[in-house]
């Protein structure tokens, strides 16, 4: 690939950032600076995806992996940080220096393995067919036009079923864990009007991301995200059930996602097409349905995952 | 000195930092730090090799791959975030 | 280039420099109080001027519209984070606020 000079430096200086925030945060003895810094890679790791044309992942890993990620690590650095100042927090043992450098020469051999495999299979021998090849000429049947929602709910839709499944599995870990921890004082008027803003364009946004990832970037994992954060910001103003009904209603909630997926699954292959075999002609509306139960349920199972515990 | 090649390195270099961060620290919060970097390393190799430049669309699959892993890895660092708590608060049995 | 793209990147290099400014105070200022209001002036003028330096290049008037919400978005989100942090260092609610 032809590389332009200013094209160079730019990216050279996103790299160079991106790895200066992950060295930065991960040197950072203080849990809530390091937290607060890993948010900042977070949020700098889905610009440089956005400049790597990766729209859709770049949103979910703002969302989730910076946004939902850092607000649940930003709990536990509090904690962490108060214990530290009582005094209750436990000695931990430093490792001896021989074996933080031993394993960082160790790390610097794996990396510098892993970057000469990667060489090698970038430059080495002609292109076999490309996967992405395939699975772009049949998008215009696959019943949506953004080819990430395309692999996501059709071509992969048994991978997506399964990750259904692992998010309601942490979820019942977490519950099974105990009580959740105390809610947050009730907001003053500033947080409260900020609230009463932010909440319902949330949702709204959410509604919108869900309908618009059929034919531009977006989809059912981000507006789920974006139905978390609504959770989250309920759950910071003082709200301790983080906007979500009742116990019975929230298992039916978060269990909705799974089910609808299964359900459709099965019956594809009780009319005879196979387990999620999309006919071709109501594919768009079976992915309407699947993706508007995963948003509510993956919506609910974030908000339930950060309060933390089954409600006192 | 193409761009896959430059961002799958630094996603290489990404994972040997959260790497040694895993192994060397011991506070369970600088461990899922390690972890969640070592995560970001690999999902950034993938979606540099899915890059094929302004020319032609970029590779769909990588960014399913990326999108499942990014749930994934939040899903898990909320269990073991809850399961540290559950460890500190120490109920006297083991 | 003709005359919008000049506009353009004047104005964003002038968003950019007003996030300089804006992350200087935060580095260099002595109390949080006044590092805060660095910090929230700077960045949010320096985001507006980057959204305006941007708006002639988007596809039309709903993509403009996009532009000018997220940032009146981020100026509330800003404010009501500014006015927590402050508000909580002023009331000393127990964790340690001023090292």
């Amino acid at each position: 690939m032809i590389y332009d000079l200013w094209l160079l430096i730019f990216d050279l200086v996103l790299l160079g950032t991106l790895l200066a925030l992950a060295v930065a945060a991960l040197s950072s003895p203080e849990p809530r600076r390091a937290v607060m810094l890993f948010i900042a890679f977070g949020l700098w790791l889905s610009l440089v995806w956005a400049r790597l044309r990766a729209p859709d992942v770049a949103l979910a890993e703002a969302a989730i992996g910076a946004g939902l990620g850092g607000a649940l690590m930003l709990a536990a650095a509090r904690r962490q940080a108060r214990e530290a100042q009582q005094g209750q927090a436990l000695a931990v043992e430093r490792p001896s220096p021989l074996a933080v450098w031993g394993l960082a020469f160790g790390s610097l051999i794996a990396a510098a393995a892993l970057l000469w495999v990667y060489y090698s299979t970038l430059h080495g021998g002609p292109e076999p067919e490309r996967l992405a090849d395939l699975a772009l000429a049949r998008v215009p049947e696959s019943g949506v036009t953004n080819p990430v929602t395309s692999v996501l709910l059709n071509y992969r839709a048994y991978d997506t079923l399964l990750e259904l499944g692992v998010l309601m599995t942490a979820l019942l870990g977490i519950w099974s864990l105990g009580r959740a921890s105390a809610p947050f004082q009730p907001a003053g008027p500033a947080l409260t009007a900020m609230v009463a803003w932010v909440v319902p364009l949330l949702i709204l946004t959410a509604g919108y991301m869900l309908w618009i990832g059929a034919s531009a970037p977006g989809g059912a994992f981000q507006a789920g995200a974006l139905l978390g954060a609504a959770g989250v910001i309920l759950r910071l103003a003082g709200d301790p059930a983080a906007g979500l009904p009742g116990e019975t209603a929230q298992r039916w909630l978060v269990s909705l996602g799974v089910a609808v997926f299964a359900l459709v699954g099965l019956a594809l292959m009780v009319a005879g097409l196979g387990f999620l075999t999309y006919p071709p002609d109501q594919a768009k509306w079976l992915i309407l349905a699947v993706e508007s139960a995963a948003t509510v349920a993956i919506g609910a199972t974030l908000a339930a995952a950060y309060v933390g515990g089954r409600r006192a | 000195m193409s761009a896959p090649f430059l961002y799958g390195a630094a996603g290489i270099i990404l994972f040997a930092l959260g790497l040694w961060s895993l192994l060397v620290h011991g506070p369970l919060l600088r461990r899922l730090i390690a972890l969640n970097v070592m995560g970001g390393g690999v999902f950034h190799i993938l979606i540099a090799v899915a890059y094929r430049g302004d020319a032609q669309a970029p590779d769909p699959v990588p960014h399913a791959l990326v999108l499942t892993g990014i749930v994934v890895a939040v899903s898990a660092t909320a269990l073991a975030l809850a399961l540290g708590r559950r460890l500190d608060s120490g109920d006297g049995d083991d | 280039m003709d005359w919008i793209d000049w506009l353009s990147a004047v104005l964003v290099a002038l968003g950019a420099l007003f996030f300089i400014a804006g992350t200087v105070g935060l580095l260099r200022l002595p109390d949080l109080f006044s590092r805060l209001h660095a910090l929230t002036k700077a960045d949010n003028l320096g985001l507006g001027l980057i959204m305006l330096g941007v708006l002639p290049q988007v596809g039309g008037p709903l993509q403009g519209l996009k532009l000018l919400m997220i940032w009146l978005l981020v100026l509330l989100a800003g404010a009501t984070g500014a006015h927590l942090i402050a508000k909580r260092a002023l009331r000393g609610d127990g964790e340690d606020m001023f090292e």
